[in-house]
Parts: structure tokens; C-alpha cells; sequence
């Protein structure tokens, strides 16, 4: 199998539609919750597409808006205007 | 003016950051930057650096301001809600002043180590994003200071973190590695800091030990905890990014980074033997122990990040197998070290209740009833009695890591790890081959590490002939600051307060 990345983000308000985005847009996602923070380990490759995002809260999104409640991530990222992707290439 | 298109965050980051570069002309550019050659890392290409944020400065300014906004909103409410009075109980503030004492001080001199390192950079992107760091890590000394100085006027302990630094024989841990990183070249310390510690080893800091400050009501701690670590997500890429820039840029930088990994590894790892203390045993109500945090964040999370640089010859750090085999007892040889020498500490120090002891034979299954159990269980019915034990005599320390040679053999342990290295005609003690192997690389270094033992004994604490005259030295007050959680004042004030809260207006009358 292949190495997980991760993504950890507050446990708030303002993160609830982008774990709802990335779960729907990554199906082998699992969500971890522990006290104030919520943890989504991936294997190999996790998306986070800021029209899934937009789709949840009906406004613009930048994606550069996820530093505000981002904890901690895993893997390589590339990221344009429209995705935030984090891998292990191997 | 007519309205243009709007710029992707490519081609703004490239134009930000590259784009408002320049070359020298009136001096070549090797005077300009003299630090970036000497340690032996060859650069081709300093325009193969991005950083994958695309983070440019205005953004920056943006988001930053935005995450202060935030914390001190929380900070506010914090304070002017008595939130000091909504934690588990008050010894779990013993954590918080070892973040305070140990940890702050390191965020102000990773301010310091980035804006020189920064300087030291040619490549524009390298040096923006140490720019960054270093604006973060003064942000991050600051709103540490802020969250706990509300703590400082209602419990013993917070008064004295700058005045020890320098002169705290525990202090001299987190001390010791950030100035050996610090007195390292450019490259190194980017390595050492951006990637080992921040990458490799500050998730267990941060994520289960600040989720732990959540789980026990510390909505100061857990505020900033939680706002600093977005900040090392970046810090985390910076150091990835330094890493494959200079592993792609030539394959003669691959044994440095690679001699670089292995010690900083090891360095990071034994300066989180403290972090998985504040974890097992400072908590009192705990989220995870350390030996499922070491599983999760560098088990599984770290060793991912090494097969991905096995690509370019990068193997996992030496010594890793060491900390697997230690795992299920570092923190209980830290606690009871630190228990012992709980009279030169400034928080207090205890024998975990029976539910703890039983939450511990869970999470450690045999090996922590058969060898640890025993031991607190002891030291909780002598200090029962009235024969609190202290050791009250200095410990030996690592030449390296500072830490007290107290570790015990990786195969065996029953028998305590010593390794003796020789300088010039001189032995020096270390805990660990780990730490032996980062002297013998580098003898003329760490000859030079002061200790505080040997310089407390040669009189160098204001002529302290004992361990209470060394306490006082460092502004503690005995059995206030220090020694004993049971029976201090804190725990005092603490009962009175909860006591207090309960109270209804009819028990007052």
C-alpha cells in the first residue's frame, strides 16, 4: 500500500465544508477527530479542489485561505489557483 | 485604468519573488554572499527553488494579520473569563512552564537563526521563505509570552524563564540544540531546523501534545498552539523543499544532507524525550501516549517522507531503530530523572495517581508494570511517609545533547547507556552512540559545550555550594517554585479555588 499523506486542520467552524470537500473528493480519506483538531490521512495522493470548497460555503475561496486553520500536513504539495495537492511520488 | 486579467499564483509568485531580484554589480556576488559555498553544497540553479505555497510577501502580511486577529480575540476572552480556572487541575501546568522555559527561548532564536540564514541565501525564493519563517518564529516567542503570562499571576513558576535560560542546568537541553544549529552554516541549519526538527519531529509537539492542552481546558495554550503550527506547515515545506533542492542540485550534496539527517534526527529525537514527558506524565487527563505518537508521526508519517527521498540516495537517519527500541520507557527514564532532581526545576513533580498508573499499564503493557510501576509506586509511599526522595547531587550530562546520562542500553534495560568519547586527550561522557557519533564527527565543536554541572561545581553559579543555593541562584523559591506537586502552594490554591467555584451564596452567609 501505498504511504499515506496527511492533512490536519482546527477542529472549528471555518474547517467544517473543506473536511467535507476533501472527504467527498477523496474517497479513500479517513477522518481522525481528536480534541480541537481533525487529522485526514490519505494514501499516496489527497486533492483539495477549491471548487468543491466554494460548492460548500457559496462564496469565492481562495485556496491560500486554508493556512488560517491548516495544523499540520504530510507529502508534496503542488498547488495552483484551482487545486492543493499533496503526494508521495514513488 | 483598464481592468487586466488577474495573475495565477504562479506566475504572481515568480513575479514577486524572482522578479524583484537582482544581481550585483558593484561587488561579485560570492562577497556579497559568503556563507552559501563553504560548507560544501553545490547550487547550479538557485531558480530551481519554489516554494510550493507560492506564498508571496503581500499574501503573507494578509493571512497573518488575519491568524493574530484571531488569537487574540480567544486570548482576550481567555483572560477576562477566568480561564485559568478551567484547566484539569493545576500541575498540568508543570507542561506549561517547561514550554515556557524551554521552548519559548528557542522560538526567539529560530527568529534570529532565519533572518541570518536568510541573508545568507543568493536565491531570492530561498530567501523570502526564511524571511517568513523568521517573522513567524518572533510572532510565535511573542504570543507564547501574551498566552502565559495570564498563568504567571496566579501560579508559582513563570517569573524567572528569561533569567534561566542561561543558567538552568535542564534549560541547557533545548539550549544546547538550537545553538549548535545555530553555529552551523546556512545550509545546516535550514536542514536542521526547517526539516528534522520542524518536518520530521515538531508534529508531535505540536499536534498531540497541543490537542492534549485542548483536551485539558488550556484554551491559551491550545490557541496558540494551533495558530503556530500553521505556520509550521510552511516552515515543514521550506525544509522539504531545502532538502530536494539540494539533493537535486548535485550529487556531492548527498552525503553532507545525508550526515546532516542522521544527526539532526537524533538531536531533534532526544530533545523530544522532554515532549514525550509532558505527554505520558504531565498531562492529567491524556489524549495518547508517546510511544502511539512516535507510531503515528514518525513510524508511519516520517518514515513516508524518507521513502520518498530514498529516489535521491537518501536513506532513513542512523540510529532510528534506537529510538523503536526505547519507545516503551523513555518517558518514564525522563520523568523519574526528573523527579529526583525536582529541586533545581521550576514546576513541580509528582507520582501519577493509581488511574494514570493504570491508564500507563495499559498504553506499556508488561514492560511498564514489571520495571516502572514498581519504581513510582515506591517513590509514592516514601513521599507518603514524609521521605519525598530528591537526588541532591548534579547530574553527569551528555557532551552532546546535555541531556543526564540516565538513558539505559538499547538491548538491556537494566543497565544504564554510557559511551565514552575521547579530544585531544580528554574524555567526555555521552548518553548515546547517537550522540557519540555527532562528537566524533565534529570533536572541535562540542569540546567547547558548557555544561552547567561542571561549571555549577567549578563555582560558576554564583560560588553555589549545594543544589538549594543553585536553586536560589536561579530565582526559585524552594518548595514554592520547585520540588513536590502535593502540598505546594499551587496545588493549595488550586484546591481552594475549585473549592471556592463550588460554593453557593447560602454557604457564604
Amino acid at each position: 500500500m501505498a504511504d499515506k499523506v496527511f492533512i490536519a486542520l482546527q477542529n472549528n467552524a471555518d474547517a467544517q465544508p473543506i473536511i467535507l470537500a476533501i472527504a467527498a473528493d477523496n474517497p479513500e480519506a479517513v477522518v481522525v477527530e481528536s480534541p480541537g483538531m481533525v487529522k485526514i490521512d490519505c494514501p499516496g495522493r489527497l486533492v483539495i479542489r477549491r471548487a468543491s470548497i466554494e460548492a460548500q460555503i457559496g462564496r469565492d475561496f481562495d485556496l491560500q485561505e486554508l493556512h488560517l486553520n491548516l495544523i499540520s500536513l504530510g507529502g508534496n504539495i503542488d498547488e495552483d489557483d484551482d487545486e492543493f495537492v499533496l503526494s508521495w511520488q514513488r | 485604468m483598464a481592468k487586466g486579467k488577474k495573475l495565477g499564483l504562479k506566475e504572481r509568485y515568480a513575479l514577486m519573488t524572482r522578479g524583484l531580484d537582482w544581481e550585483t554589480s558593484y561587488q561579485p556576488m560570492d562577497a556579497v554572499f559568503p556563507y552559501d559555498h563553504y560548507e560544501g553544497i553545490k547550487i547550479k540553479d538557485w531558480d530551481g527553488w519554489a516554494d510550493p505555497f507560492r506564498l508571496t510577501m503581500d499574501a503573507y502580511w494578509k493571512y497573518q494579520a488575519e491568524k493574530e486577529r484571531k488569537l487574540y480575540a480567544i486570548l482576550d476572552a481567555f483572560q477576562q473569563n477566568n480561564g485559568q480556572l478551567n484547566i484539569s487541575e493545576a500541575r498540568y501546568l508543570s507542561a506549561v512552564k517547561l514550554w515556557l522555559q524551554g521552548i519559548t527561548p528557542l522560538e526567539y532564536a529560530a527568529h534570529r537563526g532565519f533572518a541570518h540564514a536568510g541573508r545568507a541565501f543568493r536565491g531570492a525564493g530561498a530567501r523570502i521563505a526564511c524571511q517568513m519563517q523568521s517573522l513567524d518564529e518572533l510572532r510565535h516567542a511573542q504570543t507564547q509570552l501574551h498566552a502565559f503570562s495570564h498563568y504567571n499571576k496566579f501560579f508559582h513558576g513563570f517569573h524567572g524563564f528569561a533569567h534561566m535560560r542561561d543558567r538552568a542546568w535542564y534549560l541547557s537541553i533545548p539550549k544546547s540544540f538550537f545553538e549548535d544549529a545555530m553555529t552551523a552554516g546556512p545550509f545546516e541549519f535550514v536542514t536542521s531546523i526547517s526539516f528534522a526538527f520542524e518536518y520530521v519531529l515538531t508534529n508531535l509537539l505540536f499536534m498531540p501534545f497541543v490537542s492534549g492542552a485542548a483536551y485539558n481546558g488550556d484554551m491559551a495554550t491550545t490557541t496558540f498552539g494551533f495558530s503556530a503550527q500553521s505556520d509550521e506547515s510552511r516552515h515543514m515545506t521550506l525544509g522539504l523543499e531545502v532538502v530536494k533542492f539540494m539533493l537535486q542540485q548535485h550529487e556531492d550534496n548527498v552525503p553532507i544532507v545525508q550526515a546532516w539527517l542522521d544527526k539532526w534526527f537524533w538531536r531533534g529525537y532526544r530533545l523530544l524525550g522532554l515532549v514525550g514527558t509532558m505527554m505520558d506524565y504531565m498531562l492529567p487527563k491524556k489524549v495518547m501516549s508517546w510511544q502511539e505518537a512516535w507510531g503515528i508521526y514518525w513510524e508511519e508519517n516520517g518514515i513516508a517522507l524518507f521513502h520518498d527521498l530514498a529516489r535521491y540516495g537518501i536513506r532513513l537517519p542512523k540510529h532510528h531503530e534506537v529510538a523503536a527500541k526505547e519507545k516503551h520507557r523513555l518517558t518514564h527514564e525522563m520523568w523519574l530523572t526528573l523527579y529526583q532532581y525536582g529541586n533545581a526545576l521550576s514546576l513541580h513533580t509528582w507520582i501519577p495517581d493509581d488511574a494514570e498508573l493504570d491508564w500507563m499499564s495499559e498504553k506499556y503493557g508488561a514492560s511498564f508494570d514489571e520495571r516502572y510501576r514498581p519504581r513510582l509506586v515506591y517513590l509514592r509511599e516514601r513521599e507518603q511517609r514524609g521521605e519525598r526522595y530528591f537526588n541532591n547531587r548534579l547530574p553527569m550530562v551528555c557532551q552532546v545533547c546535555q541531556i543526564p546520562v540516565f538513558y539505559t542500553e538499547p538491548d538491556d534495560p537494566l543497565v544504564q547507556c554510557v559511551r565514552i568519547v575521547e579530544a585531544g586527550g580528554t574524555k567526555h561522557h555521552c548518553c548515546s552512540d547517537g550522540c557519540a557519533d555527532i562528537f566524533r564527527r565534529e570533536p572541535e565543536k562540542y569540546v567547547q559545550a558548557l555544561l552547567p554541572p561542571q561549571q555549577i561545581y567549578r563555582g560558576e553559579a554564583g560560588g553555589a555550594r549545594d543544589i538549594w543555593e543553585y536553586a536560589a541562584w536561579l530565582h526559585l523559591e524552594k518548595d514554592v517554585d520547585t520540588g513536590e506537586y502535593r502540598g505546594s502552594p499551587d496545588q493549595q490554591h488550586w484546591a481552594q479555588w475549585q473549592q471556592a467555584h463550588k460554593a453557593t451564596p447560602a454557604d457564604a452567609a
